[in-house]
């Protein structure tokens, strides 16, 4: 089947499923925006619920993040080796907030934890804020390039100032940052509102929702803006080219995906606008879904249409496309027919997803059960 | 070009360091998964409440390793890119495919029933909840299986070729990385040996409950008994596959046979050192003795690697400087023909930016000529095939000394608890309790036979360590290290005293907590 299929479109097909993988990630994030508000809590009740509700879910965000990398180093493992060899310390200082993310449900609460709860808590905190900033200035530079060179035998010369670190001197990448800290707080409120019965919180979370979406709201107008009105780099027959305003032509030259992101937009525009209204629990899915579409279309516009996806800012034929860095044929046919599963892993997820979420959580829950964070 | 070895060692160093980490909290959470799994589901057949308590004790246990081990993890997949992005390159077509399986059969079928599995006992039915617990077991160790396929290509690459054109090897036949014996083995051998550890694991604390009160004599009969079984069954499957890893080491990676038997001198009916003191004074190709006190099996290294009594076995000497008599190359001549190689692929490279097609056909001919030799061109000294000798010996028989007493230790934990003589039985009780930290220490020292003895490659005879890394500041990677070597110690005793806890506070009040 797959085996028919041009060496492009295989790239196209990879590329669109780490795409989707992006957008999942994104909708995930709610999980490190539900971090960033534990601290808002007084009552030790609320935040072990809020903990409780976030922590039955933060290991599938872990899990797409690193699938999210493994894909990469499964289709373009020239991204791999660039991105991460290059950026080295921006890498790691994302790296090193998920560490210390993975280990803070389990140990916050338990008897004998050595570091003590409030210090759990702060790593879930650095998680959920420069955790997801970082990643956030990490993804925009699928937009701004990096500085770097690759020579015949694609060995790296990562020419940037501070290994990955100077993007935080690019304006774009900042707000792209800040920006994504806010949706995830966003969607963090919303989710909040989906799965907790306690009528207090979820008071609470329908308050932070107006700030928290309108600082996102700002921020997101802003970056769409900067990004419609960017300079790309394109590419064809001949070589690398820098083409004024390539996103938004990239739109233009995609309506489909073009739709995708618009009706991302709405989507979580209309499930905001009817939580605040009133108490909606299905608004979260609304939203995510809208997350979702606007995450994958981002990325497929980043991609698509004869587009460097990871342009170096120094040396423009070292940039990276999808046909430039990407697996063999032969590699990239074999993970197609992989990915065949991927529906029959999305359904269970689905299935288990809402076996567990059909009823609310509650203190008693938390209170009462031997396993809870 | 270049190399700065000090890079070198401290990216070596920096991932030794997640590996030695990630791999004391991976073999647990292979064997308790399946240890819970079958706890459990000895609860849903027979209903008895005792058994949920200790599937649930259990459970708590696992769930507090597998979160440190999840850390540990993502550094790993990701430093393959941060640190070795030269290796990233040459092997990312080899490894996408395993990869993307993993990631889409196992990581998620882990994380999406763990959720299930820790906060489902009121959620989902009690035949869900079970499905679930098993469904997380097979997932972590589907994770080991992918992982363990790269690295089994990693010690014998198969099933690819390399492409001039894109500097890297490309797969040709995924069947042949999948079904590589190196790697089967690797993953055979491998997750046996995590059962093993959880096993101890499950039958020391049981001793120590054992040994320090009456109230809790039932829960940890109960305990041991599916311990045992399962350590019993799975250390007899240890041994057996580590006698098949050793074969398949003998036919591809000589160098490390040789240096874990501290074999110099190559013989016919060669033995194996049951019990040896290396002679540190010992270099390769002097003529100081190997040992200063052995104790061997006669013929057993000729029996085990090629079923003859007399099969002749290189040592370092033949293998570093050659043996006519047994048709075996010297590292030198390798060398220059690995050189030979290099020159011809950048000669390739040249032609072809140059747009002189006649001239990139020739140097590509050339190339393909000396093409298995590529890895050696990178080397200067035929020394550097060899490596680290008593490293790699002590580890290696560290760890079946331990493999060994681990099978005897399970039968007779086995054997008492049958026969309910096992609380009277207070020195064995002390002996299991004692072998908790063996567990460990031997899967950390079988570790180090794979990695250590596969030195100087990253991909055997076609990449060296040393050419594989990412080219950046050694202070940086400095840096990380040490950043890492602190958090992964904090969390490491974090974790200790945490199980320490609940286990003290299960010996106090009988409960779980």
């Amino acid at each position: 089947m797959f085996e028919k299929l041009s060496t492009l479109a295989l790239q196209e097909y990879w590329w669109f499923i780490i795409s989707l993988l992006g957008g999942l990630f994104l909708f995930l994030t709610f999980v490190q925006g539900g971090q960033s508000k534990i601290w808002s809590l007084r009552s030790e009740e609320q935040k072990d619920l809020l903990v409780n509700a976030i922590g039955r879910k933060w290991e599938l965000t872990f899990t797409t993040l690193v699938l999210f990398g493994g894909a990469l180093f499964a289709a373009f493992a020239l991204f791999y080796a660039v991105s991460f060899g290059g950026a080295y310390a921006l890498w790691m200082a994302i790296l090193f907030s998920f560490i210390i993310q993975a280990v803070a449900y389990e140990y916050r609460k338990k008897p004998g934890n050595f570091l003590g709860q409030k210090t759990y808590e702060a790593f879930l905190l650095i998680n959920g804020t420069v955790g997801i900033f970082l990643l956030g200035v990490a993804i925009s530079t699928f937009f701004t390039g990096a500085a770097f060179k690759l020579d015949d035998m694609k060995h790296l010369t990562w020419l940037g100032s501070a290994r990955g670190l100077e993007a935080l001197a690019d304006p774009f990448s900042i707000l792209f940052g800040v920006m994504l800290i806010f949706l995830a707080r966003t969607l963090a409120d919303l989710y909040f509102i989906f799965i907790i019965e306690d009528k207090e919180i979820v008071e609470k979370m329908r308050k932070a929702l107006r700030v928290d979406f309108g600082l996102f709201l700002v921020l997101f107008l802003i970056v769409a803006t900067m990004l419609l009105t960017k300079d790309g780099v394109g590419y064809d027959a001949k070589g690398f080219y820098i083409e004024h305003y390539k996103y938004l032509h990239n739109f233009l030259a995609m309506p489909a995906v073009l739709v995708a992101f618009l009706a991302g937009v709405v989507l979580l525009v209309t499930g905001v606008a009817i939580s605040f209204a009133k108490v909606c629990r299905r608004c979260f899915w609304l939203a995510a879904v809208g997350v979702v579409l606007v995450g994958l279309s981002l990325l497929l516009v980043a991609g698509y249409d004869h587009t460097a996806y990871y342009p170096s800012t120094v040396d423009l034929a070292s940039s990276l496309t999808i046909e430039n860095s990407s697996g063999s044929r032969n590699t990239l046919v074999t993970m197609s027919y992989v990915s065949l599963m991927v529906p029959f892993v999305v359904a269970y997820i689905a299935y288990v997803w809402r076996l567990m979420d059909r009823k609310p959580l509650d203190g008693d829950e938390v209170e009462h059960d031997v396993m809870s964070y | 070009m270049n190399i700065d070895m000090s890079l070198v060692d401290w990216s070596r160093a920096q991932f030794a360091l997640t590996a030695i980490y990630h791999f004391l909290f991976v073999p647990l959470t292979l064997g308790l998964s399946f240890i819970v799994a079958i706890m459990e589901t000895i609860y849903v057949a027979t209903g008895d409440d005792k058994w949920k308590e200790v599937t649930l004790f259990w459970m708590k246990l696992f769930g507090i390793n597998f979160a440190i081990g999840l850390a540990t993890g993502i550094i790993m997949e990701f430093e393959f890119g941060t640190n070795w992005a030269n290796y990233s390159w040459f092997v990312g077509d080899i490894f996408g495919a395993p990869l993307a399986i993993e990631g889409i059969m196992a990581f998620f079928l882990e994380s999406t029933f763990f959720a299930v599995m820790f906060f489902g006992w009121k959620r989902v039915s009690k035949k869900f909840h079970l499905l679930s617990t098993w469904l997380v077991a097979i997932g972590s160790n589907l994770s080991a299986l992918w992982i363990l396929v790269a690295n089994g290509w990693m010690q014998h690459p198969v099933g690819m070729e390399f492409n001039p054109k894109t500097a890297r090897s490309e797969m040709i036949n995924f069947w042949d990385v999948i079904f590589n014996p190196n790697a089967v083995n690797k993953f055979l051998h491998t997750i046996s040996a995590g059962y093993i550890t959880s096993a101890i694991f499950v039958v020391a604390i049981s001793s120590y409950f054992l040994l320090k009160s009456d109230k809790l004599r039932d829960f940890a009969k109960r305990s041991i008994l599916v311990a045992a079984s399962f350590g019993l069954i799975t250390s007899g499957y240890n041994i057996l596959t580590g006698d098949s890893s050793a074969y398949t080491i003998v036919h591809n990676q000589p160098v490390k046979l040789a240096a874990m038997e501290g074999l110099y001198k190559g013989k016919q009916g060669a033995e194996i050192v049951a019990f040896g003191i290396l002679n540190p004074e010992k270099e390769v190709g002097d003529i100081n003795e190997d040992f200063l006190v052995a104790l061997s099996i006669p013929k057993a290294l000729s029996i085990l690697g090629y079923h003859k009594l007399d099969a002749y076995i290189p040592g370092l000497d033949d293998l570093v400087f050659g043996n006519e008599k047994y048709g075996i190359e010297s590292a030198a001549s390798k060398i220059e023909k690995g050189k030979k190689a290099v020159a011809a692929l950048r000669a390739f490279k040249e032609a072809k930016k140059a747009n002189d097609m006649p001239k990139a056909k020739a140097a590509l001919e050339e190339f393909r000529k000396y093409e298995k030799y590529m890895g050696y061109g990178y080397l200067n000294d035929p020394k550097e095939i060899v490596p680290n000798v008593p490293i790699t010996f002590y580890s290696f028989h560290l760890m079946v000394g331990l493999g060994i007493w681990f099978f005897v230790l399970m039968m007779v934990m086995l054997y008492k608890a049958m026969t309910g003589t096992l609380a009277r039985s207070k020195t064995w009780l002390k002996l299991a309790f004692y072998s908790l930290p063996l567990g460990f220490l031997a899967n950390e020292f079988g570790w180090i036979v794979a990695e250590v003895g596969r030195q100087p490659w990253a991909v055997q005879d076609l990449l060296p360590v040393k050419i594989a890394t990412t080219h950046i500041s050694t202070t940086s990677v400095m840096i990380t290290f040490f950043m890492f070597a602190f958090i992964f110690t904090l969390l490491l005793i974090a974790e200790v005293r945490i199980m320490a806890t609940q286990i003290k506070l299960k010996a106090q009040g009988g409960h779980n907590v």
